[in-house]
């Protein structure tokens, strides 16, 4: 399990350090294809929610406050709530509605 | 002209809010590298080597699931696809004489708060005032990560469970206001959130990993967006 950790930690680090230095050391020229360009822009929205939802209902140990949490997190972001606070009131909801169910 | 002592400082200097928000990030990402059973000093090295939330998160997601190595890999890569956008544009806002060592090294740490401080630079980037901001930030994401899984380990359960959900907030603060700016980015968004959840349930498709599945979502639903929306001006 070790070993395992340890290779994965420096085949990630691998990827990400070939992603970010090959376009700055080799190919210096700016993406211009109207495409690639609108996909690269979509790529983190798409992966950030497929890995948000329902990844965040299986986190916690009920259904129900991880989906609460969701939607607040959802509704809260939508009006603009910072971050850090959007982050923290949605820790605060699952504990909450943990203890109570 | 400034010289390379004042510029190495003034990097610090606007680093330092950075710096602190990486320390809360980083601290839930510990949480969650706690919950996959990494450990702190596994966790340190890999923040200190990735620098990337959404890409770390996803690589320990893979780990927590057992994945391969190669489903790793791709998974890590899809995270931090944007990343090649990045680098492209901040290979622009180099010196075209600039040394390549230079080049190399601000790679190492090419994240999108950094990535925001270097381009608002006024002329060509000078990668002394960006080693400054790596300095302060990169110890302040690294030691985040591994005070999240120390702490992890010893306070009570129902907390734990509670700022797990931590790193999910944010990536909602993220995507959020983004998809109410840009109708596109609405569509693509719920409809992430839907295909997502349906791939759990449909026979077959559920049968493969969690990281395939958001691999296969992230480039189909991409490549869809980009095809019938496509960016005529991509800011960065």
């Amino acid at each position: 399990m070790n070993t395992y950790i340890w290779i994965a930690c420096i085949l990630m680090a691998l990827v990400s350090y070939c992603i970010r230095v090959l376009p700055l050391t080799i190919f210096r020229k700016e993406i211009k294809n109207e495409f690639i360009k609108s996909f690269l822009y979509y790529v983190p929205y798409v992966t950030l929610a497929v890995m948000t939802f329902p990844a965040i209902i299986h986190t916690t140990s009920s259904v129900w406050s991880g989906l609460f949490a969701f939607l607040v997190g959802i509704v809260l972001a939508w009006k603009g709530v910072s971050m850090f606070q959007t982050s923290i009131i949605c820790c605060l909801v699952v504990y909450l509605v943990q203890l109570f169910l | 002209m400034m010289n390379k002592k004042e510029l190495f400082g003034r990097g610090i200097k606007d680093g330092i809010p950075i710096a602190l928000a990486y320390f809360a990030v980083s601290f839930t990402l510990g949480i969650a590298m706690r919950n996959a059973g990494i450990n702190a000093i596994q966790g340190f090295f890999m923040s200190l080597l990735n620098n990337a939330s959404a890409g770390e998160y996803a690589g320990i997601s893979m780990i927590a699931i057992h994945a391969s190595y190669l489903e790793i890999m791709m998974m890590t890569f899809i995270a931090n696809a944007r990343y090649l956008l990045m680098s492209f544009a901040l290979s622009q806002k180099f010196h075209p004489q600039e040394r390549i060592i230079h080049r190399m090294i601000v790679g190492f740490d090419l994240t999108d708060e950094l990535f925001g401080l270097a381009i608002n630079q006024e002329g060509y980037l000078k990668p002394f005032y960006y080693y400054g901001a790596m300095a302060i930030t990169m110890p302040c994401w690294a030691i985040g990560t591994m005070l999240g899984i120390l702490v992890g380990n010893v306070l009570p359960a129902s907390i734990v469970q509670a700022l797990s959900v931590a790193l999910f907030g944010m990536f909602l603060a993220i995507i959020i206001p983004e998809a109410k700016k840009e109708k596109p980015v609405l569509l693509v968004v719920i409809c992430a959130f839907v295909s997502s959840y349906l791939c759990t349930i449909i026979p077959g498709i559920s049968a493969l990993s969690e990281g395939t599945r958001t691999i296969l979502l992230t480039i189909v639903l991409a490549s869809l967006a980009a095809f019938f929306f496509p960016r005529k001006e991509v800011q960065q």
